[in-house]
């Protein structure tokens, strides 16, 4: 957890003020309860599907923290909640989508925590794996061909879409153009159900970056500073022409794949418990009270408001309405469309 | 390349589809070529030769072979701005990027409901004739068709080329551009100088007949219209429809004809079973079918994987212009 000096007893901050670091815990805080409402809504019958990103809530806290909002692109994958609430999207948004209502920014087309909001450089994503990766790398180098500096593309995936040919190719373009492009893998060690023996020989993806002619650096995922840190380093240099780099973050998946999964069929309750020890939420908590960051009472400040939050968002965006039928129609081509035209 | 007149210029295809990209690249600093041998080479049909040298290695972009990340990247560059022409060498190469073409392109727009849009044109050499073997001459039309949020078009002539290219790049959604590499420098013709376009979904009649309605696209449709013209010889008058445009088809066109001529023969060297004459005559029989004095036929390629590259499997597979001409004299005879 994060590093305190230990000569001096100061924490190793990487430059996060203590309002960076309240905002990081409350982001990880507003993560885990919008996950639980997901399934929770899901197990009352109220919505067919949610995703969690239980375990990832350090990673993508501190991820975010090193996205400048207005500049920077994203380009995640569907277990990025955290990512997204720290780009910029609201609890409201992400229940929006949970619910599938008109309002939702992809007008309840996408499965939950398929995310897009152009206003927040949020780029749309389909559920197939490493499909969005080149889709980073060509806004990329747009970013490049325009000669923006001061903006890079942050793009995401957890360990299994390394597995993908598309991952390969988006890493082998962005080198060979130095592109501003950042390769964040979100490494919890599963692939739904697949462990990682069974799906590289070697796991230390970071590796790979050395095949690639790009720096590589792996960092622990439960901790928010450490991940800042080495996305921060990522993005400065790739802002500043210095090309591309893989982070590799390593986490852990608490709950299953979905609300559809049944993890108990390729791991133990045993398993999850003894990876649980690690949970980033309360060991970044306990690190933040004893460097005099926050209290006990703020945070329990925090939770209250945290929930108060959630329970506004759910319940203001259940009333929204569905998308209507003939909504079903739109958005195909520009305009109106007949596959016969006369 | 010929100028005839003030207003025109004789070219054949490869010409139509350079000049049309040169201009494309003048006119719109937004616009890059993306595919493979497309820098130095000048692309393996130098349609983009000498260009890398004008507009730059960032703008005629040589690409690893990585066909998914040809279309993939030029999505990403069509959602942030950029107005990217992506090529696929030979359409045999496309398999790799169906997922990006199918499942991302042509979903973008609805997927993020309007937030997100992909103007993004994607070229790609097709059809046999050329001794190209099982990789080198397939037509990929039948598997793209099928496809809401895409736009297909196949011109067979270089003033439709330079037109519906045109079309193409402007357009603000995916288009799947089909260039018949035999006609390449096969087919030659006049065309206009100065920027125009041909909307999408707009068939053309090549020859007027009363007899027969012939729908084509493609190299077949130059065979069509020998055939068509070698049997008015013997009195018999066969309309020739070019179509174009693929997806969207021009249903106006083929019914006008239809129920003019009475009979519908479609020609298409893509595999008949589950191809676009599928879909024509489905069409017909659910609009026209009391127009009709004959069963509708179709004249396609079989049901094989591919065409071989042994000359004798070549043009088993395809079509003649003689084939044809039987076709059109059963069907008239009817």
């Amino acid at each position: 957890m994060a590093s305190t000096d230990i000569a001096t007893g100061t924490l190793e901050r990487h430059g996060l003020s203590d309002d960076q670091l309240r905002a990081i815990f409350r982001n990880m805080l507003l993560q885990r309860q919008l996950d639980n409402r997901g399934f929770q809504l899901n197990r009352q019958g109220k919505v067919p599907f949610a995703l969690g990103s239980e375990g990832h809530e350090a990673l993508q806290a501190g991820a975010a923290m090193a996205f400048n909002r207005g500049l920077d692109v994203l380009a995640p994958y569907y277990r990025d909640l955290g990512l997204c609430l720290g780009i910029g999207l609201s609890p409201y948004e992400i229940l929006l989508s949970i619910f599938a209502r008109a309002s939702d920014h992809n007008g309840g087309r996408q499965f939950p925590n398929h995310y897009s909001s152009k206003a927040a450089g949020l780029m749309s994503f389909s559920s197939i794996l490493a499909a969005h990766l080149p889709h980073a790398v060509g806004a990329a180098y747009a970013i490049k061909y325009r000669g923006e500096t001061g903006r890079a593309v942050l793009a995401t995936c957890g360990d299994g879409t390394t597995s993908e040919g598309e991952w390969h190719e988006s890493m082998n373009f962005a080198s060979i153009h130095k592109l501003p492009f950042v390769m964040l893998v979100e490494n919890n060690e599963w692939a739904i159900s697949t462990p990682l023996a069974k799906q590289m020989a070697e796991p230390q993806i970071w590796k790979r970056a050395a095949g690639y002619g790009m720096p590589g650096r792996r960092f622990n995922g439960f901790d928010p500073i450490e991940t800042y840190a080495a996305v921060k380093e990522a993005m400065d240099r790739a802002r500043s022409g210095g090309g591309p780099t893989l982070v590799e973050g390593t986490c852990y998946r608490y709950l299953a794949h979905s609300t559809d999964d049944n993890d108990m069929t390729y791991r133990t309750r045993e398993m999850v418990a003894e990876r649980r020890k690690q949970d980033p939420v309360p060991a970044f908590e306990a690190v933040l009270i004893e460097h005099g960051i926050v209290t006990a009472g703020d945070v329990a400040a925090m939770r209250k408001s945290v929930l108060d939050e959630t329970n506004e968002a759910t319940d203001t965006a259940e009333m929204q309405p569905y998308p209507q039928p003939s909504d079903l129609y739109t958005n195909i081509y520009e305009g109106a469309w007949q596959p016969w035209q006369s | 390349m010929a100028v005839v007149s003030a207003d025109s210029t004789v070219m054949n295809n490869v010409e139509a589809v350079r000049a049309t990209l040169y201009e494309a690249l003048k006119n719109d600093d937004r616009t890059v070529i993306i595919g493979e041998d497309v820098g130095a080479r000048g692309n393996v049909f130098l349609i983009t030769k000498d260009f890398v040298a004008e507009f730059g290695e960032h703008r005629v972009i040589d690409t690893p072979i990585a066909e998914a990340s040809i279309v993939g990247i030029a999505i990403g560059m069509a959602m942030e701005g950029l107005r990217p022409i992506a090529e696929i060498q030979f359409a045999d190469f496309i398999y790799p990027s169906f997922n990006q073409i199918v499942g991302e392109a042509a979903k973008t727009r609805y997927r993020s409901n309007g937030e997100y849009t992909c103007p993004l044109v994607i070229r790609t050499p097709y059809g046999g004739g050329v001794r190209g073997a099982l990789s080198h001459s397939v037509s990929v039309e039948a598997l793209f068709y099928h496809v809401p949020g895409l736009k297909i078009v196949a011109p067979s002539f270089p003033a439709d080329v330079k037109g519906l290219l045109n079309t193409a790049i402007d357009d603000p959604d995916p288009v799947l551009f089909l260039e018949h590499k035999k006609t390449y420098r096969l087919i030659k013709g006049e065309v206009p100088n100065g920027h125009y376009t041909i909307p999408f979904g707009k068939a053309n009649v090549l020859k007027e007949g009363t007899q027969l309605t012939v729908v084509s696209y493609g190299l077949y449709v130059h065979w069509a219209v020998e055939a068509a013209r070698a049997l008015q010889d013997d009195g018999l008058s066969v309309e020739v429809i070019d179509l174009r445009s693929i997806r969207p088809m021009d249903k106006t066109t083929i019914l006008n004809s239809v129920e003019k001529t009475r009979k519908l023969l479609i020609i298409h060297e893509d595999n008949k079973f589950g191809g676009i004459g599928a879909e024509i005559s489905a069409m017909v029989a659910e609009e026209a079918l009391f127009h009709l004095d004959a069963p509708i036929r179709r004249l396609c390629g079989p049901d094989v994987p591919a065409m071989g590259y042994a000359l004798p499997l070549e043009e088993e597979f395809m079509s003649s212009p003689a084939e044809m001409a039987d076709a059109m004299r059963e069907m008239v005879k009817f």
